[in-house]
């Protein structure tokens, strides 16, 4: 299966584990990710806050690239590439004179025909079938998923997930053998791309959300997006001078929380990278297989008597 | 009926607005919702329900207190208001108007210096290499800013973690996105 894959700078730098997560985790479902040749940059915040047409060409040639190497499926799993690029597709649907604009600046034909996946649709799409048989080594912790603000806003153009409330991560979770806890901050925005030229804005965003997540008891924050990530994990010591408190569970990308579920080791993906340390207890339910998994029948006799 | 009159009179900001936009300024009621959501509004001067207000007015004194806030600069684009908002106003990309204009005028809030240069730095490693380069970036950022202690403390413990890359990747297509770069910028207005 070939899938066509726009890694996003971010992935190629400060995330290279999300990078490294995604390729392995494909590779166990025999998952071909082409890299789309020669691909550009976005242009993210700083494209479409200074200048309109840039931040529709950038995007507009990526997507022309990969119509040219015929490329129908395109996996985005920063959530701002994806967001970007989402936008874009649409703003040049419809508006046709816009779109042949768009195409003479970047002196490419471009149709529009390629499906952008975010990487929940991506994993739904080629993964989620086939991914409880392969899990070996549930993901046994309390998990709380976070989505940020770009994975599911504007809904009207990205009609992915619920605003409020979405529960497609909270599901992968679960199929890994998580337990996706109910929490409040799911969808609040991070401060994101902030981080350097407001600093205090991101720690105060960030700290609410992490703060929110262990006060419910969560061991992991799981997330699909660089930005969050690096919010949430390098930026820990401003948010914990922030919330005076010392939070130090890790930030978890969901290919990683997957690719340790199905038996991938730490290293390959990439887990060493975090900025704040990853150290999960070994739960039982990890060492026995999940079919023989004894703790229900515990539960339910301790019901009875 | 009044047509050719309906046609003549001048446009005003809020025609601009809603053909760049799509936003009917005059479908706001005030309700608060955006700015109950909106995470940096208690940063901003004018929360976003009240950016609407100021230009229901049609106010040019208004209008010349937006183009020059610092609220337009602390929006993330997060897209909550639009979320939330029961008459469905694009907030954002009102807010995305606004930035465009108060540069294109140069009337940008001096305090918004440090969010322009990291905006600029990122569009010109873009512009340079055809992708976004971060320690290129951080340090073309910091000469601009000359904000030099902040970040140092993150930047070998990156390195060490394989995050930072010591060279850019240049791209192929790099006279290619220098093109595009070229094509967009208002010869009149400047570089970006
Ligand atoms: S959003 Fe970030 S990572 Fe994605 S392409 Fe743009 S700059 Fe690069
Ligand atoms: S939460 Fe932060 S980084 Fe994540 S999508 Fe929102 S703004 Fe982006
Ligand atoms: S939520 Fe919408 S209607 Fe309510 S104040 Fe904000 S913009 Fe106006
Ligand atoms: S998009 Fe901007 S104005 Fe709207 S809620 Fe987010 S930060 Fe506030």
């Amino acid at each position: 299966m070939k899938v066509g894959f726009y890694p996003g700078c971010s992935m190629k730098g400060g995330a290279r584990e999300y990078q490294e997560s995604v390729s392995a985790l494909a590779k166990v479902f025999d998952i071909e990710l082409v890299e789309i040749p020669d691909w550009n940059c976005c242009g993210a915040t700083a494209a479409h806050n200074l200048n309109k047409e840039l931040s529709l060409s950038l995007p507009a040639r990526i997507m022309a690239l990969a119509e040219r190497e015929g490329i129908s499926d395109i996996v985005v799993p920063c959530a701002a590439c994806y967001n970007r690029l989402s936008i874009v597709k649409h703003e040049l649907e419809a508006d046709k004179s816009l779109s042949k604009r768009v195409a003479s600046i970047i002196d490419l034909k471009y149709e529009g025909t390629t499906q952008i996946l975010n990487i929940i649709q991506f994993i739904d799409k080629y993964i989620t079938d086939r991914l409880e048989e392969k899990v070996v080594k549930p993901f046994d912790y309390k998990t709380a998923c976070y989505y940020g603000c770009l994975l599911v806003r504007p809904h009207s153009i990205l009609k992915f997930d619920r605003v409020e409330d979405p529960q497609s991560m909270d599901v992968l979770v679960k199929k890994a053998g998580g337990d996706a806890i109910d929490w409040a901050y799911k969808t609040e925005c991070c401060g994101a791309g902030m981080s350097v030229s407001r600093t205090d804005t991101v720690a105060r965003l960030s700290g609410n959300i992490m703060k929110d997540a262990v006060d419910r008891a969560a061991e992991v924050v799981v997330v699909a997006c660089p930005m969050c990530h690096s919010n949430l994990d390098m930026r820990r010591p401003e948010i914990n001078k922030f919330l005076n408190e010392k939070i130090d569970i890790p930030i978890l990308y969901i290919s990683q929380v997957l690719g340790l579920a199905v038996g991938l080791d730490a290293k390959t993906l990439g887990l060493n990278r975090h900025m704040t340390e990853v150290n999960l207890p070994v739960k039982p339910a990890m060492e026995v297989p999940v079919a023989s998994e004894p703790k229900k029948v515990v539960n339910t006799q301790k019901l009875e008597a | 009926m009044s047509a050719s009159h309906e046609h003549t009179h001048p446009d005003t900001l809020n025609d601009e607005i809603r053909r760049e936009t799509g936003v009917i300024v005059n479908k706001c009621y005030q309700c608060g919702k955006c700015s109950a959501g909106c995470p940096v509004a208690t940063e901003m001067e004018y929360p976003p329900s009240l950016v609407m207000r100021m230009l229901q007015t049609e106010d040019p004194l208004h209008v010349e207190k937006l183009l020059k806030s610092m609220t337009i600069w602390l929006c993330v684009t997060c897209e909550m208001c639009l979320t939330r908002c029961p008459m469905e106003i694009d907030i954002p990309s009102l807010m995305d108007f606004m930035r465009q204009k108060s540069y294109r005028a140069k009337k940008t809030n001096p305090q918004a210096k440090k969010i322009i240069s990291f905006h600029k730095s990122f569009l010109d490693s873009i512009n340079y290499t055809g992708r976004l380069y971060e320690m290129g970036l951080i340090v073309d950022y910091k000469m601009r800013t000359g904000a030099m202690m902040q970040d140092v403390a993150v930047a070998p413990k990156m390195f060490i973690k394989g995050k930072l890359n010591p060279v850019p990747e240049f791209i192929k297509g790099r006279k290619k996105i220098a093109a595009i770069f070229n094509k967009v910028q208002d010869k009149k207005e400047g570089k970006l």
